[in-house]
């Protein structure tokens, strides 16, 4: 069993520098779990307290049924993967691979045998004897996982391990790092910035910011039912439309537009959300409708972005390619009330 | 290939003569000109020790030793041979070896030690002591000669007794301040992940120090014992004082002062001395130099 769990985790650095506040995730076995937030949201301390390398000021992290506070970071059999690879630069690809099963008094053969099956699963057959300053980024980020695949952890820890990658070598090693994860069949707890990264890699998703965790769940469940107003704008490219509303009459109006809302709501105020692709070139049968005057137009071939604005309120909108529309226009656009939201202007929490 | 296919290309050569060709050319000569004088300008001196060394005592009381250059040529290896044979230049070789040898690895070995404690490892204190530790740098050491000296006298570590363990611990008390504080910083400069990966790969701080640290200092190290050798080397001073004159135990240093004072005028035998002394260091240096590999931490922690 290696589930993790945090147990109302707290990190203080000083009494009035907490970076991590109340941290309650479990996560399962063998589930890819991201955690994924602004920088400095705190996401990369709490990686760093259940790796061993930062003291948990208050509450538990558990690997299986394990209390892990005070086990020393090696002892946590677990693995993690730094930002920077931080290999070891005087050692070759074999050595940097063979150090933690050396520190382990592992046999030599035993050694061979495992980091000669970690090479074989990563490509790097061929580079065992280079040192790292002869690899390029990709090959040294392989050479970091394989560091850890030799050890045969119970939990996989990754810090950012992707963003010192160029765009294109970053989307083939996210789907390498998923059938890695499939493979091995072993808890995966990643960390990114990157909205994307989370997006496609998590099973699930935790989501913090201000060392606050805003939202766990499965990426369609956040994207669909983003909890509060920062995980909806985190979520998604080109981000969530907020609109300021005001309630009359179960309509939220807004200061160009008007959306017969779903379900009466218990508040006079609030901001009015839906993603750009909830704006469509067909007017819906229920009539939901807004005029934008359109400013900018962006032809992607799969995609038309629009930018512009409806009353007082800056609107993006995604729209079928094959829509003619040209900078200057007003178009009429349908909204899929199925992708609207509503949030609390003060709490910021979501209301439908 | 056509100019407009150059262009092309994107390939562009400065055209000869050019105003900026003649400025490309002038600068590199320019660099070149400096780096040649500053050269030579370190280098007579020597030149002119070595070329004394080779000639007659009556020579070199005559003439500079640049007119050794033109015909008749009159060298000698006279000095070589009266210096190594009569002024107990082999026992003193060997007793700067005593004292240098031990004298440069003892603190350099301490400095590693202490300094990795400083840059990585937590304990109270560990500024302050640090700042008082780089606070000895400023200490003139001839402060220390006699208080030290009183003491080594009273607890009878004196050469009659101890030969030159004496020397060897002042010596290090002299380098620890600076050793430390050059390892120190070099150590701190390794990048934290390292340590946080070896922490996490079950490597205790000896292994982390033996394994990761050590390896990645080797530049610093290098130069650290070049300065440590070069220093006690040439030291006169602190070899006067905790060793003395006496011709078993006398150091090169202190026998060449004594050959100006008992030979007075001959400095021929000087030049030939001086230039025996000159070459040690020379021969650490070259064989050290190869240590000073540029980029070892290349690939360690950049994408």
């Amino acid at each position: 069993m290696s589930s993790v769990t945090y147990d109302h985790v707290v990190k203080r650095y000083t009494s009035d520098l907490t970076v991590v506040k109340d941290f309650n995730v479990e996560i399962a076995d063998k589930e890819f779990m991201v955690l994924v937030g602004p920088s400095g949201c705190g996401k990369s301390t709490a990686l760093r307290m259940l790796a061993g390398l930062e003291t948990i000021t208050e509450g538990q992290i558990r690997i299986g049924d394990r209390v892990v506070n005070h086990v020393a970071a090696k002892d946590r059999d677990i693995a993690m993967v730094f930002q920077s690879y931080a290999l070891y630069p005087h050692m070759s690809v074999f050595d940097n691979m063979a150090f933690p099963l050396q520190m382990k008094k592992m046999s030599r053969s035993e050694i061979d045998k495992r980091v000669k099956q970690a090479s074989g699963i990563l490509g790097l057959d061929n580079f065992l004897k280079r040192k790292p300053k002869a690899l390029s980024g990709g090959q040294r980020q392989r050479v970091a996982l394989g560091r850890a695949i030799v050890r045969n952890p119970k939990v996989f820890l990754l810090d950012e391990p992707l963003s010192n990658l160029d765009a294109k070598l970053r989307g083939q090693t996210r789907v390498e790092l998923q059938k890695l994860h499939r493979d091995l069949e072993t808890t995966f707890i990643y960390v990114t910035h990157d909205q994307v990264e989370a997006m496609t890699m998590g099973d699930r998703i935790a989501i913090m910011n201000a060392g606050i965790l805003q939202q766990v769940g499965a990426p369609g469940e956040i994207y669909d039912h983003p909890a509060n107003l920062f995980v909806a704008g985190f979520i998604g490219t080109p981000t969530m439309n907020f609109v300021p509303v005001t309630m009359e009459n179960g309509n939220a109006k807004a200061s160009g537009f008007d959306v017969k809302l779903p379900k009466p709501v218990g508040a006079d105020k609030g901001i009015l959300g839906f993603r750009p692709e909830a704006l469509t070139d067909r007017i819906q049968d229920d009539g939901s409708t807004l005029e934008i005057k359109v400013e900018v137009v962006e032809r992607l071939g799969s995609d038309q972005f629009l930018y512009g604005t409806a009353g007082e309120d800056t609107i993006t909108a995604r729209v079928d390619p094959r829509m003619k529309v040209a900078p200057g226009d007003r178009a009429r656009l349908g909204l899929d009330l199925r992708g609207i939201h509503l949030f609390d202007s003060q709490t910021e929490k979501a209301l439908l | 290939m056509t100019a407009e296919a150059a262009a092309r290309v994107g390939v562009s050569h400065t055209a000869r003569f050019s105003p900026a060709w003649v400025a490309e050319r002038l600068q590199g000569a320019v660099l070149h000109v400096a780096v040649i004088s500053l050269t030579v300008a370190w280098m007579v001196p020597a030149a002119g020790l070595l070329i004394s060394s080779f000639r007659h005592f009556t020579d070199i009381n005559q003439s500079g030793w640049w007119t050794a250059l033109a015909p008749p040529y009159n060298f000698t290896l006279e000095n070589y041979v009266q210096v190594l044979q009569s002024s107990n230049m082999g026992q003193s070789l060997f007793n700067s070896f005593m004292i240098t040898i031990p004298a440069t690895l003892i603190p350099v070995t301490i400095a590693a030690f202490a300094a990795y404690a400083f840059a990585w490892m937590k304990f109270p204190g560990r500024d302050w002591i640090f700042l008082a530790l780089v606070g000895l740098l400023a200490v003139p050491l001839q402060l220390s000669f006699i208080p030290v000296l009183k003491v080594f006298v009273s607890i009878g570590l004196v050469v009659q007794n101890w030969g030159f363990v004496g020397v060897w611990l002042a010596h290090t008390g002299y380098g620890l301040p600076f050793s430390i504080y050059l390892l120190a910083n070099f150590f701190r400069a390794l990048p934290s992940d390292l340590f946080e990966s070896a922490e996490i790969d079950g490597a205790g701080t000896l292994t982390v120090f033996f394994r990761i640290v050590l390896p990645l200092s080797v530049p610093a190290i290098a130069s650290l014992v070049i300065f440590q050798f070069l220093w006690i080397w040439n030291d006169l001073l602190v070899a006067l004082i905790y060793v003395g004159g006496t011709k078993s135990v006398a150091p090169l240093t202190v026998t060449l002062a004594n050959l100006t004072n008992s030979l007075g005028q001959g400095y021929n035998l000087l030049t030939a001395a001086a230039f025996i002394s000159m070459l040690v260091p020379l021969i650490v240096f070259l064989s050290l130099q190869r240590y000073f590999v540029r980029g070892i931490l290349a690939g360690s922690v950049k994408g």
